[in-house]
């Protein structure tokens, strides 16, 4: 077994049979982690007593204990998720030093199956932005190229996971945070249906449109740990009742019969890069070889739909950040005589230097579209716009099973080539941002590598709850490009 | 009421806390004696990543209470986030409802000065409290455990014209909440809450004036002092030809004025949207009725049905379904002494005096429903007089003994052997015979002297009735 390549499932069961212990897994990734994490700012904080929960999954294993489906797997974990005892920043200074004294339901999950946090990791600040450029600790690499953005705002995760610096990774997906970069990186990444996943414990960002998902280095383990992870949590009434399908089980290359859509609003001309052009095209071909039937269809909305999101998001942000006051946690501005300021004064001061310029922005923005006077022309037109898209989404469902389409229009860009320009850098969710205004699960799955010599994803989306089918084509489609688990150069 | 040719308008915000044994959001307590902070979770203070999730217990209570209000009940009602920073509120807004509240288009009654009032109540909604900040010296300290307690905010029509009225609302509002053990209305606690609205214009003025807020009142006689002294202010202010500015005022029951807290001119932006982290709340036709068929009698409809069973005065009534437990002792002794009228007399005369002179509650009475009703009985099968009654019921209140058992230690049974009456009557006629002249040459004054010589022989004990009677006839010659 080579753990930088094996799969979580091979991994888990060499553990429990004491083929390899957990400590040598954790020790190995751990060990990567310090070593690569210099290269690419992946990690924020890395966890060295992730040694110690190793060492305990193998005690509980030599007892005879059942240690559950990700027995002593290390996970690097981003840094939206609360972990209790273990810093969880949000990607921001305003979070520096906190410390949460829970686990988020996920981590909960995770955990109760053995898995064991290696770290957390990078992201763009309070998860805005498509490049990781946002955060307050510095932007973070792709592995597949240095002077390349690993995408965002999980791009600790993708560049993680794409390195092999851990078993798997755990992402959020506001407006395509999952998918972009594990498209950036080749890397498989999902996002579930909305209310699929507990949101208990991640710092929020736009409630509506929020949900965590696997970002890994195969289909199978994305099945796995969204197993794991899914299902009604007590404590997020937004979560659904229905029962959690076992997607490994489930999981089969078979899809014949498979209706694909492919939106027409997707494909116009020059606005592809070629060779994400040409992957769609050759993902058309391999899926009609293996029995799928392709049907073009019109999702209207989705034109608008960058502009939804932003509306949307940042109204949600504004009022979600508004708790980040310096008062109960986290960085307050440095006073001399608290007595002297005036309350107004306070709040400015430790969000003005708390926060940083992106996320500012969006709290403005969201602030505006709340407004009186602004609130029916932008956030309640925003609402009523997303109703439609999704009822359009829903009528398109009914034609077929999957719509497959680009992630983003082109592989990765170069660090600093849209940081400048938040027009350009919104522009880059065109594909991704619909999936979370409809509540959709949408996927990304590793499919070519470009001229340039980065990665190339497929994205593919279901109707709500139909996870299993955009699996089963990733499945299919992964082994047939044998494009997962690779592992750039120099890692 | 004289307002020197004004009508002032006034609406009323009632704040009840409802008595859930958790928060409106999470499980955190609500013991009110807690220890600073103790009553708190991340959800309750605001930390990344918690979720509200609605309590079921406090929808009820508010679909009760609202139904009690006369209100009606939405099928589907909204949480609604009101953006603002303080510190005491941790997560910079209030979960409330905004534009879809649980209840609406209500009313209720009651009756003041001998007219029946109608006030109409135009929402009830629920929403969760904020923490509460102390202030020591440089520092300001914040204790979130009132943070997220539940509260169902009602709001009156801008019905009210006295401040007297005003005062009457909010405890009829208070004692139908109370009835229904919703909220337990303790103002200095702040487990009940009062803003009033308060403006003045000129009698027949088509437009509103403009509406200033009393904030913070903690009882009923500063409702009515509050807004006695801000309708003054007002129109004062307006005959001067000032401007009436819209905003906060406090009350300063020491100075008994009401004095400016923050201006409202530049109007608050709350930002009201529906949180997206909670569904709206969705409630059944047949929910809504089972809710209904657990209400209990309420204050108006039992002061009519005791009216109606029972033939009191409408006076005698109101007062005694004032509070639930005094109507519940009420009934219970008018049953089983089958007499209501003394029940009610014994009650609004003796019971109430003695309780407020120890300052007991109802509940606290050392003399039972049980205790008052054997006494009427005793009245009425002339065991006793009403006087010695008088001399029993405190016996009883000082030393929880029966009636039967005091009047059996002091002897008080009442004399009714007409013989023995008769011979004192005589004794007392014929050593008084002066007196006895001037009575039949017409001083019939006299008449009270020979009876208190009669008592007074009985050592009170003979029948006031018998003596009267015997009295009458041997006075007479015959």
């Amino acid at each position: 077994m080579d753990l930088l390549t094996a799969k979580i499932s091979e991994v888990a069961k060499n553990i429990k049979q004491k083929k390899i212990s957990s400590f040598e897994v954790c020790d190995f990734f751990l060990q990567r982690a310090h070593k690569h994490n210099p290269q690419l700012n992946a990690f924020i904080n890395i966890n060295d007593s992730v040694t110690e929960g190793a060492r305990k999954v193998d005690q509980r294993i030599a007892l005879g204990e059942d240690v559950g489906l990700m027995a002593g797997i290390p996970m690097g974990i981003k840094d939206m998720f609360c972990t209790q005892g273990l810093k969880t920043t949000a990607g921001s200074k305003i979070l520096e030093n906190f410390v949460p004294p829970y686990d988020a339901t996920v981590i909960d999950r995770l955990k109760k199956q053995g898995a064991l946090i290696l770290g957390k990791l990078n992201q763009d600040e309070f998860a805005m932005g498509s490049s990781n450029e946002t955060s307050f600790f510095g932007p973070v690499k792709n592995p597949w190229n240095l002077e390349y953005v690993p995408g965002g705002s999980s791009g600790g995760s993708a560049a993680a996971q794409s390195a092999r610096l851990s078993m798997a990774t755990l992402g959020t997906d506001t407006g395509g945070s999952i998918r972009q970069p594990a498209h950036f990186c080749g890397i498989v990444g999902l996002k579930p249906t909305y209310g699929r996943v507990s949101r208990f414990g991640i710092v929020a960002y736009a409630s509506s449109l929020d949900q965590a998902g696997p970002m890994v280095s195969y289909v199978e383990d994305a099945a796995l740990v969204l197993e794991v992870i899914s299902g009604f949590d007590p404590k997020d009434s937004t979560t659904t009742q229905r029962k959690v399908p076992s997607f490994t089980k489930d999981l089969s290359e078979n899809i014949k019969g498979y209706k694909v859509g492919i939106l027409k609003e997707y494909l116009k001309k020059g606005v592809l890069h070629p060779d994400v052009e040409k992957s769609v095209d050759d993902a058309m071909s391999i899926l009609k070889s293996q029995g799928c039937e392709f049907i073009e269809l019109s999702v209207p909305m989705t034109e608008v739909a960058v502009s939804i999101y932003y509306l949307v998001a940042t109204s949600e942000a504004s009022s979600n950040l508004a708790r980040y006051d310096g008062v109960k946690y986290g960085y307050r501005a440095p006073f001399k005589q608290l007595s002297s300021i005036d309350l107004d004064e306070f709040y400015m001061s430790t969000r003005g230097e708390g926060f940083g310029k992106e996320v500012k922005r969006r709290i403005m923005l969201g602030t505006y579209c709340l407004s009186s006077g602004y609130y029916d022309a932008y956030y309640n037109k925003a609402c009523q716009v997303r109703r439609k898209l999704s009822e359009e989404f829903q009528q398109a469902f009914t034609k077929c099973d999957v719509i497959l389409s680009p992630v983003a229009t082109s592989p990765a860009f170069k660090l600093g080539d849209k940081i400048s320009n938040p027009l350009a850098m919104y522009l880059n969710d065109i594909f991704t941002v619909s999936t979370n205004l409809a509540g959709l699960p949408g996927m990304s799955v590793p499919f070519s590598i470009s001229k340039e010599g980065l990665p190339i994803g497929i994205q593919l989306q279901a109707a709500p709850f139909n996870e299993q089918k955009i699996l089963n084509m990733a499945f299919n489609l992964e082994n047939a490009t044998k494009m997962s688990g690779k592992v750039p150069y120099g890692f | 009421m004289d307002f020197r040719g004004y009508e002032p308008v006034i609406g009323l915000e009632i704040h009840a806390q409802l008595k859930t044994q958790s928060k409106m959001f999470c499980s955190d307590s609500t013991k009110f004696d807690a220890l600073d902070n103790e009553n708190t979770s991340p959800v309750s203070v605001g930390m990344p990543g918690a979720l509200p999730v609605i309590n079921k217990k406090a929808v009820e209570m508010s679909i009760q209470a609202g139904l009690a209000l006369g209100c009606q009940i939405r099928h589907k009602s909204v949480f609604a986030r009101k953006n603002y920073f303080y510190p005491d509120l941790p997560k910079g807004y209030q979960i409330s409802q905004y534009d879809q509240p649980l209840c609406e288009h209500g009313k209720i009654q009651f009756v003041l000065d001998n007219e029946v009032k109608t006030i109409s109540i135009t929402r009830a909604h629920m929403e969760e409290d904020a923490g509460q900040s102390q202030h020591i010296g440089e520092y300001t300290l914040i204790n979130y455990n009132r943070s997220g307690v539940p509260l169902l905010e009602i709001v009156s029509g801008p019905d009210l014209r006295t401040a007297k009225e005003a005062a009457e609302y909010a405890r009829t509002v208070r004692q139908i909440l109370r009835y229904l053990d919703v909220c337990d209305g303790n103002l200095e606690e702040g487990s009940l809450r009062c803003d009033c609205n308060v403006s003045v214009r000129k009698i027949g003025a088509p437009e509103f004036g403009t509406k200033v807020e009393i904030k913070n009142i903690n009882s009923f006689r500063f409702i009515e002092k509050a807004i006695e002294f801000e309708i003054d202010r007002q129109i004062d202010m307006v005959e001067q030809g000032q401007k009436i500015s819209q905003e906060t005022r406090l009350f300063d029951p020491d100075k008994n004025q009401t004095i400016s807290m923050r201006s409202k001119e530049n109007a608050q932006e709350y930002r009201y949207f529906p949180d997206p982290d909670l569904l709206p709340v969705i409630v059944t036709d047949e929910e809504i009725q089972r809710l209904k068929s657990l209400l209990p009698e309420l204050p108006v409809q039992r002061a009519q049905r005791f009216i109606k069973e029972f033939q009191l005065p409408e006076y005698d009534a109101l007062i005694l379904t004032a509070e639930k437990e005094l109507a519940d002792y009420f009934e219970k002794t008018a049953l089983q002494s089958k007499n209501a009228k003394a029940a009610s007399n014994w009650i609004m005369t003796e019971l109430l005096r003695e309780l407020k002179q120890t300052e007991k509650h109802i509940s606290q009475s050392p003399v039972s429903e049980a205790t008052l009703s054997e006494l009427i009985g005793m009245i009425d099968q002339n065991i006793i007089s009403g006087k010695m009654a008088k001399s029993v019921f405190s016996e009883c209140w000082k030393t929880g003994k029966s009636p039967a058992q005091i009047v059996k230690e002091h002897n008080w049974v009442q004399i009714t052997d007409t013989n023995a009456i008769e011979k004192v009557i005589e004794d007392i006629l014929a050593q008084n015979p002066s007196q006895v002249a001037d009575f039949r040459g017409g001083r019939t004054k006299v008449f009270g002297f020979f009876v208190g010589l009669a008592m007074k022989a009985t050592k009170g004990q003979a029948s006031p009735d018998l003596v009267n009677q015997i009295l009458t006839i041997k006075l007479s010659g015959q």
